[in-house]
């Protein structure tokens, strides 16, 4: 076990100690510690950005769509499956929508571009009907519904894992008493199902919220410089951009202590929520 | 509970349909592009959805050496030797937290879920590997991932649920702590094992934004080859690709490319796929 408490100190702990260098002009010839303090320099200038602001507006942007259309996918698809009375159709279909979640973003990202591009799948058959061709890859309008579909096709899927156990563990007897109450499938899915799964979506809700501002590092990276930092630029590829490619070391360090902040209020403020409504929420 | 009428009934076949048409199709289509030849590729518009005349060419001149070839040899060591370093930290550590007074277990415990939910941060872990002298070794590429949070309390959850009397019995066996692990704990978790060396294994088959900002570029593994040569659209042939005497049409051969980055995972899929719903639930309930 010493390896493992070891590598939790250096690469968590020892990082976030390193994260001083937020307030510090790094000079990368005198390494981290020998670097002069800057105070809140960075932080400053970062504020006065608007590059900065760009990449926070575009972050949040995606981040409620997501919020809007990626939290309840996994729900809606397990209750789909759920509902499925064949049990050899219920575990095929399970296995194929896990699969995607295993494909790394640089595969997902290339099988869209195949299938979405001027000369992908989509708009050759398009053209080849006679019909309109659709410009979705490289086309900024596009591109942040774009992000989410391609999280809903890589993930969803492996999301109903948590949904469908929690539906499972739904008391059947309390379905048979409401039929015999004469409530219909949907008033039994409204006073039944829903109430029986409302602590775990709670719950996945809260995580969701903490995360709220990374919206998909890799995917938003790979994808970045089809349309342009003006569109494509979140709060991680602004690290990025600036911190590694830029070598404005300190900078970027600032902006990454800034997410971290905001999440972990986020968090807490979401926990806190929660306790106050009822709910066990991820923490006491 | 009444039979559900027809109309529901054919709602739902229709969407699942739709839902396994939009997983699948994409594949299908990778697949029989990377198996046309270069004439029907270009004779279709770039894509073929069934291939008249199947040839394995794309592969072969892949294969025959140059820079996937390389990749992929990086990427199998790496996926073997990172697996099987963060199993075993993974494990023993899970154990020694699943063990009441080992070892200061509940503080330990916190401060590794303190790192879950506040991460630290890129450039910190940049600067980290820097300073470590780590730059363009394979070290930086396992070292900073080493443990992964969720795979350790999904370990440690599943070790929890091992019944203490079996413990007992063999602690009055006179077997240590080491022995306990190596002949009962270890048997009795293969299911939890499968699923987090799954895990990892994925994770550092699929790695490939730390070898871009790490690495040179001879030493990259295979999906940051993918990432430069079909996503950034670079042309194969511009680099150590031609020396393997590239024919192939372009398309045939990125295809190609995806198809052997995705292939092993799909090949152990199936085996898995079985412990997945108990592995996660295991670990998303305890956390």
């Amino acid at each position: 076990m010493v390896p493992g408490i070891a590598y939790f100190l250096v690469f968590h702990y020892g990082a976030f100690i390193a994260n001083a260098v937020a307030f510090k002009e790094y000079v990368p010839f005198d390494g981290l510690w020998a670097s002069p303090w800057v105070g809140t320099e960075n932080f400053s200038r970062m504020f006065g950005d608007p590059d900065f602001w760009h990449a926070t507006w575009n972050t949040l942007f995606i981040a409620v769509l997501q919020l809007a259309f990626f939290f309840p996918a996994p729900l809606a698809l397990a209750l789909l499956l759920h509902s499925l009375t064949s049990d050899l159709l219920r575990r095929f279909t399970q296995s194929v929508i896990y699969l995607p979640h295993f494909l790394s973003w640089v595969v997902v990202v290339a099988l869209f571009q195949q299938v979405l591009s001027d000369t992908g799948l989509l708009n050759t058959f398009l053209s080849d009907s006679g019909l309109h061709t659709v410009d979705i890859i490289g086309n900024p309008e596009a591109y942040k519904p774009l992000v989410v579909i391609e999280v809903i096709w890589k993930d969803a899927g492996w999301g109903t894992i948590i949904f469908l156990a929690a539906l499972m563990q739904v008391d059947e007897q309390q379905y048979e008493a409401a039929a015999i109450d004469g409530a219909g499938p949907w008033r039994r899915f409204w006073h039944v199902t829903l109430p029986s799964i409302r602590p775990i979506i709670i719950l996945l809700l809260i995580m969701r919220l903490g995360d709220i501002l990374s919206v998909g590092f890799e995917q938003m990276l790979l994808q970045r410089q089809s349309v342009g930092p003006e569109v494509g630029e979140v709060l991680d590829t602004f690290v990025f951009w600036q911190g590694i490619v830029g070598g404005d070391t300190g900078y970027a360090a600032a902006a990454g202590l800034f997410k971290g902040v905001v999440g972990a209020v986020l968090v807490f403020t979401a926990n806190r929520v929660a306790h106050r409504l009822g709910e066990q929420g991820v923490y006491k | 509970m009444e039979k559900p009428r027809f109309a529901t009934k054919a709602a739902k076949g229709v969407a699942v349909l739709v839902v396994l048409g939009l997983v699948l199709i994409p594949f299908l289509v990778i697949i029989s592009t990377s198996l046309a030849s270069n004439r029907e590729v270009v004779d279709n518009g770039g894509w073929v959805l069934w291939p008249s005349d199947p040839t394995l060419r794309a592969y072969r001149n892949i294969l025959e050496g140059g820079i996937v070839t390389k990749a992929l040899g990086v990427s199998v060591g790496l996926t073997v030797v990172g697996t099987l370093f963060s199993l075993a930290c993974t494990t023993f550590l899970a154990y020694a937290l699943a063990r009441p007074g080992v070892f200061g277990g509940k503080p330990v415990l916190l401060l590794i879920l303190f790192t879950f939910l506040f991460p630290p941060g890129m450039i910190p872990a940049f600067l980290l590997v820097k300073g470590m002298g780590m730059l363009d070794t394979y070290a930086a590429l396992v070292a900073p991932v080493l443990i992964n949070v969720f795979n350790l309390i999904v370990l440690r959850g599943f070790f929890q649920g091992i019944p203490e009397e079996l413990y007992e019995a063999a602690r009055l066996d006179g077997a240590g702590d080491w022995q306990i692990l190596w002949r009962i704990v270890l048997p009795l978790s293969k299911a939890a094992l499968a699923v987090v060396s799954l895990f990892y294994a994925v994770s550092y088959w699929n790695a490939w934004f730390h070898a871009s900002i790490y690495m040179e570029s001879d030493h990259w593994p295979l999906s940051q080859v993918l990432r430069t040569y079909v996503i950034g659209g670079s042309q194969i042939a511009d680099t150590g690709l031609s020396e393997a005497g590239m024919v192939s049409a372009p398309q045939t051969t990125q295809m190609a490319v995806l198809v052997i980055a995705t292939v092993p995972i799909l090949l152990v899929y199936p085996f898995l796929q079985k412990y997945f719903t108990k592995g996660v639930l295991t670990g998303a309930i305890k956390s």
